[in-house]
């Protein structure tokens, strides 16, 4: 066991790095003073900790209504552009997977340059796009934004699920006589289905996480979750309520995780 | 038969080539044909061709923000290296069962959103936080070890901004709104994106070569860097461009956490589009920033393929080795 000593030091120190600003997440939560963040006063007393914060998100507070606003059109967003990006990716895994040749190679190149082009490059270019055709920025910029870096992530997540798929499966349904419609949406996408799922699942949390994109294409006024709460910096009041609602997503996604990861193992279980 | 597999070729590839045409290709086009014209006063662009755009890029303030960016982008690219190899290292000689569990348990900070942890961060590196305290003390330190190096290289250190000097008087310059607040909560951001290629390099390579290492009288830590390190040399390029590229384009951390010292090319470029309306500029920035990432890319694939290469050749000379050493016997 000596001979990974160090190692293992380094391994718990970095993940003592990366847990205390989620325990500060959590905890700013409950802090009564909104205004200095600090949870002592001027003379170093403890001030105690306070659920105000959850009120206030639990009872829809005019203080907090634009915070809300906020969260719920990332939710929206994300959701659609989900939607959108599972069929347009998957659509490009089955071609990709399928086909060679320069139109594929063409293919492959568009899906994949956004992968590793940084944010800030995307959000830019579709800024100028909407610039050049003189559209207002808004709810339907930031969507088709979102749609844009998320469809090269699923079709990426299908294409992985694809190489594994057994070709074989497809051949035996046209000899049972299923044309290729039924074929695909009978035997081949339930097949699919989980590097769907895993890919959707992909482009959710980077769509509601995405805070340099949608900067560049939200217009004034119209602001998702991520964008609302960097533009706090300057006028940082409801900073508290940030970290309350941020633990209550955090809680969510946990118990989410949680839930399906039971139900898969009993689903293995009743297989087996 | 034939023209109806290209029909549905078309049909089943049309959806995402259009979309991925019209709202990535198109855009990148336009943004680069905006570089070739001036800009109006009224924040337009400007009719008519001309090179006054890239001209101005040899403005005094941006040569000084681009190297900025990729200094920075160098520092956390080393930092995270650094400390993602003994953290893959060690995950992977965990036992099976902790193994998924604590390579999860990297990946648990990223249910957060990204824009809270910063702001988690800004907040603990308030001026009258605990942070403050331990960055002062680190400051005192790091100045009175740069006491004993000679002048010449306090001077390098000072120029190529590596080390800032504080200036007298001053107790000690606060985290907040720094750069060494950017390096940090960006080593932060991105260290888990390191860990995870190189954990899966890590978790294919054959620790029986260090045992062997170690049996012939190596050291652990020599043992590490001559047969670890080079084994898990893909996740490692995996890993530089994993962080490298991001942080290229990094532009929410510094705004939030850098103040006005540390503005970088995603900061002007933000700036430049949205503040002072100066289309043009923007757009020659983020031209520039694209071709400078696609340089690492192009390094790393070469070095990729020159690898195959003589992985290929290696096995043909052995195999013709073997062959003859059959024929001989």
């Amino acid at each position: 066991m000596k001979k990974t000593f160090f190692a293992q030091t380094v391994l718990g120190a970095v993940l003592l790095f990366l847990y205390v600003p989620i325990v500060f997440v959590v905890a700013y939560g409950f802090i009564p003073n909104g205004i200095s963040m600090q949870f002592t006063d001027a003379d170093g007393e403890f001030l105690g900790l306070t659920t105000k914060w959850y009120r206030q998100i639990f009872t829809d507070a005019p203080s907090v209504r634009s915070l809300l606003a906020s969260f719920w059109l990332s939710v929206e967003v994300a959701g659609l552009a989900t939607g959108i990006s599972c069929v347009l990716g998957t659509t490009a895994a089955l071609a990709l997977h399928k086909w060679r040749g320069r139109l594929q190679s063409v293919h492959h190149a568009l899906v994949y340059t956004p992968l590793i082009m940084p944010d800030i490059l995307i959000g830019i270019s579709l800024l100028m796009l909407f610039v050049a055709c003189r559209v207002q920025c808004g709810f339907w910029t930031i969507l088709i934004a979102h749609v844009t870096f998320c469809v090269s992530y699923v079709a990426m997540t299908v294409l992985a699920r694809l190489q594994d798929f057994d070709d074989a499966v497809l051949e035996a349904a046209y000899d049972l006589g299923a044309g290729p419609m039924l074929a695909f949406f009978k035997v081949q996408l339930p097949m699919l289905m989980p590097g769907v799922v895993a890919g959707g699942l992909l482009a959710f949390t980077l769509s509601i996480d995405d805070v340099v994109i949608t900067s560049f294409v939200n217009g004034a006024g119209t602001n998702t979750f991520p964008t609302y709460v960097s533009s706090m910096v300057k006028h940082s009041k409801n900073l508290p309520a940030v970290f309350a609602l941020s633990t209550l997503m955090l809680a969510g996604t946990c118990a989410l995780v949680g839930v399906s990861k039971a139900l898969v193992n009993m689903r293995q279980r009743k297989m087996a | 038969m034939k023209r109806r597999s290209r029909l549905a070729e078309w049909i089943v590839t049309t959806p995402s080539l259009a979309w991925l045409l019209l709202f990535f290709a198109v855009p990148a086009l336009i943004l680069l044909s905006f570089t070739f014209h001036g800009h109006t006063v009224n924040g337009g662009v400007a009719e008519g061709w001309s090179l006054t755009t890239w001209r101005a890029l040899a403005d005094p303030d941006y040569p000084a923000i681009v190297w900025r960016t990729i200094r920075l982008s160098f520092e956390v690219t080393f930092w995270c290296i650094l400390f993602a190899l003994p953290c893959a290292y060690a995950i992977a000689r965990l036992p099976g069962r902790f193994r998924a569990l604590v390579a999860g348990a990297v990946m648990l900070p990223f249910w957060t959103s990204f824009v809270v942890r910063v702001f988690a961060w800004k907040t603990m590196l308030h001026p009258d936080g605990w942070l403050q305290t331990c960055y002062a003390v680190f400051v005192r330190a790091r100045e009175w070890m740069c006491g004993w190096l000679p002048e010449s290289v306090r001077e390098f250190l000072a120029w190529s901004g590596l080390v800032q000097a504080v200036p007298a008087g001053q107790s000690a310059a606060t985290i907040l709104d720094s750069e060494t607040a950017v390096v940090l909560v960006s080593v932060y951001t991105f260290l888990p994106f390191a860990i995870m290629p190189l954990y899966t390099a890590a978790e294919k390579f054959d620790f029986s070569l260090m045992e062997a290492a170690r049996d012939l009288g190596a050291k652990s830590f020599y043992a590490f860097r001559k047969i670890f390190v080079p084994g898990v040399k893909q996740g490692v390029v995996s890993a530089v461009l994993m962080v490298f590229i991001p942080m290229m384009g990094s532009y929410v951390i510094p705004q939030m956490l850098g103040g006005t010292d540390c503005v970088l090319v995603g900061n002007k470029i933000f700036m430049r589009a949205i503040q002072n309306r100066n289309i043009p500029h923007a757009s020659a920035l983020a031209t520039l920033m694209a071709f400078s990432v696609l340089v690492p890319i192009a390094l790393a694939a070469w070095w990729r393929r020159r690898q195959d290469l003589r992985d290929k050749k290696r096995l043909a000379d052995e195999t013709d080795r073997r062959m003859a050493m059959g024929g001989a016997a």
